[in-house]
């Protein structure tokens, strides 16, 4: 079997979905009040499963990188539609953002006004008629007069069909060794533009599988990997697994998120793991399948 | 690149309404020169005041030559550049819709008035009414950008309704009866500014001008919006103090006489 430092890397796929994408960027007075509105604005956003978006801090972002000179952070957020999005990101912005002192928010990818998602448009009406707007080289900008001063948000924010659900589990020999792993393979993620791991730290210690005993429930504990269910059901592990974690990662497009699970997998190849597999619904559901083997072939 | 070089020596205006990239482009200097302009009470083809080099099928067109005396150039241009190597007449960019008009010399008055998109460069100076709206007509400036690095005269953005202009100073009523837009004055200002002015924002980024009694002060605080405007015309290489970005600045509201939603800004 393939292996990279001597881990096996299991010929098999994983399986991801096309969704809607948006990028913020969020700037603020200093680089520690940024970080805090980004951090807020993507919490609760792990899974579509249960919740309104995927989303997660893509990177820092230098004061020469922002329209405004100051530090920020770029946000990326998922959704099964534009309109759901527009939701999500409304409500994010409205009740994160807007709230967090010095904030302001810019779009951060091509605007094509039929795909937008109109978000300073929609959170105008907060400033209750005293709202200003100003129309910059095509980008229209609202002024929300806040009690800190104005909150600065960008019109139309531009999104993309991104690619969500990209992934690889990292079967370890105990928890700590699979838990080091993931987390050398975020850090390696970190460095690749266009991805997020939405996970809370990027890792999944709850993978799913879609179905339940439970008729309610749309998705449930991924049993096949859970080592302490070896013994009941039709495990997936091989014998030595103490421990899995998995990555899942969204991005703008397919390119990031295999490059993501490139460095990824790299970096999880480790001593005390003893194998990186991915999950797939048989390739019955998604567009995307992302075969492991082929990501180290050129 | 089409040149047209000026040889003529009136004093009398001529109104060459034809000298946009719009009309010029797909014509041979021969059709060019045949191109009616007005001098005085008379017809005559743009050949008798200029020389007709080159073609404008890349959209570029170079005017050479004193055009102090000329009118109208690149006014309702859609497309394209227009550079004028010395100064210019009234109405330069007048009504423009798209494309860039640069200027190296002086402008006479009514520079972009009532235009509704593209970018003006004047490096020189600006007559009045820079960007306004005609007698009669009650909105100025639609869209666009007027970046005059000299001064300009009375009356500039009156009426405006949106866009930007940038000037080094003006005279008398900048941004009368403006309706919305901004205009950012770098140096003096004379009178009476912002008279009239429902919405809008004038930036008095040179010594504060003695504002009418129905503006009143809200606050001293640092707008972030108008870094987004220092940073765009440094971008487009217009010279902006570094104090600007540093600067604390008052914020006053007004006119009250009208809506009363304006703004001035001058610094702290």
């Amino acid at each position: 079997m393939f292996a990279i430092h001597e881990v096996p890397i299991e010929d098999t796929f994983a399986e991801a979905f096309p969704m809607t994408a948006c990028r913020l960027l969020i700037t603020a007075a200093t680089a520690s009040w940024a970080q805090i509105a980004a951090q807020q604005a993507t919490g609760y956003a792990a899974s579509v499963i249960g919740c309104d978006a995927e989303a997660g801090i893509e990177r820092e972002l230098h004061p020469d990188e922002t329209p405004d000179g100051r530090p920020g952070v770029s946000v990326l957020l998922f959704g099964f539609s534009r309109d759901a999005l527009l939701k999500a990101v409304l409500n994010r912005v409205g009740q994160c953002v807007l709230t967090c002192p010095t904030t302001a928010c810019f779009n951060g990818l091509p605007v094509d006004k039929a795909r937008a998602l109109r978000i300073g448009g929609g959170l105008r009406f907060f400033g209750d008629t005293f709202q200003i707007s100003k129309l910059l080289e095509g980008r229209r900008f609202w002024r929300i007069p806040t009690m800190d001063g104005e909150f600065i948000c960008e019109d139309y924010f531009g999104t993309v069909k991104g690619v969500a659900g990209g992934n690889f589990l990292i079967l370890g020999e105990t928890q700590q060794a699979a838990l080091t792993a993931a987390e050398s393979a975020i850090q390696a993620i970190g460095a690749v533009p266009g991805v997020i791991a939405p996970f809370p730290g990027g890792v999944v210690r709850s993978g799913s599988k879609v179905g339940s005993r439970y008729k309610k429930l749309k998705a449930s504990t991924n049993d096949a990997y859970c080592p302490t269910l070896r013994a009941q059901v039709t495990s997936a592990l091989p014998t030595g697994v103490g421990a899995v974690y998995e990555i899942v990662l969204d991005g703008l497009d397919l390119a990031s998120v295999e490059q993501a699970m490139r460095v990824g997998i790299r970096a999880a190849c480790r001593p005390g793991i003893v194998r990186i597999t991915a999950g797939n619904y048989g390739g019955k559901l998604g567009p995307f399948h992302l075969q492991l083997h082929q990501l180290f072939r050129e | 690149m089409l040149r047209l070089t000026y040889h003529g020596s009136t004093n009398i205006p001529v109104e060459a309404e034809c000298i946009t990239p719009d009309c010029l482009s797909g014509k041979s200097p021969q059709e060019i020169a045949q191109l009616p302009v007005q001098y005085g009470n008379v017809s005559v083809p743009l050949g008798e005041f200029f020389h007709v080099q080159g073609d404008a099928s890349d959209g570029q067109v170079l005017v050479e030559g004193d055009t102090s005396r000329v009118k109208l150039l690149g006014a309702g241009m859609s497309h394209g550049r227009l550079m004028v190597s010395g100064d210019v007449g009234m109405h330069v960019g007048a009504e423009m819709t798209g494309g860039e008009l640069i200027v190296q010399g002086n402008a006479g008055d009514w520079v972009g008035a009532e235009m509704r998109g593209g970018r003006i460069k004047v490096h020189g100076n600006a007559g009045h009414l820079v960007g306004a709206a005609y007698r009669g007509a009650h909105v100025g400036m639609r869209g666009g950008v007027i970046l005059i690095r000299g001064k300009a005269g009375n009356e500039v953005g009156a009426g405006m309704r949106r866009g930007l202009i940038a000037v080094g100073a003006v005279g008398d009523f900048p941004g009368v009866s403006m309706i919305a837009g901004s205009l950012l004055v770098f140096g003096s200002v004379g009178l009476r500014p912002g008279a009239g002015m429902k919405r809008g924002t004038l930036v008095f980024a040179g010594e504060p001008p003695t504002l009418l009694p129905t503006f009143r002060l809200a606050c001293v605080y640092e707008p972030l919006f108008l870094t987004l405007y220092l940073r765009q015309l440094r971008a487009w290489n217009y010279p902006v103090p570094e104090r600007c970005f540093t600067s604390r600045w008052r914020r006053y509201s007004g006119d009250f006489v009208a809506l009363g939603k304006g703004e001035i800004l001058t610094p702290a």
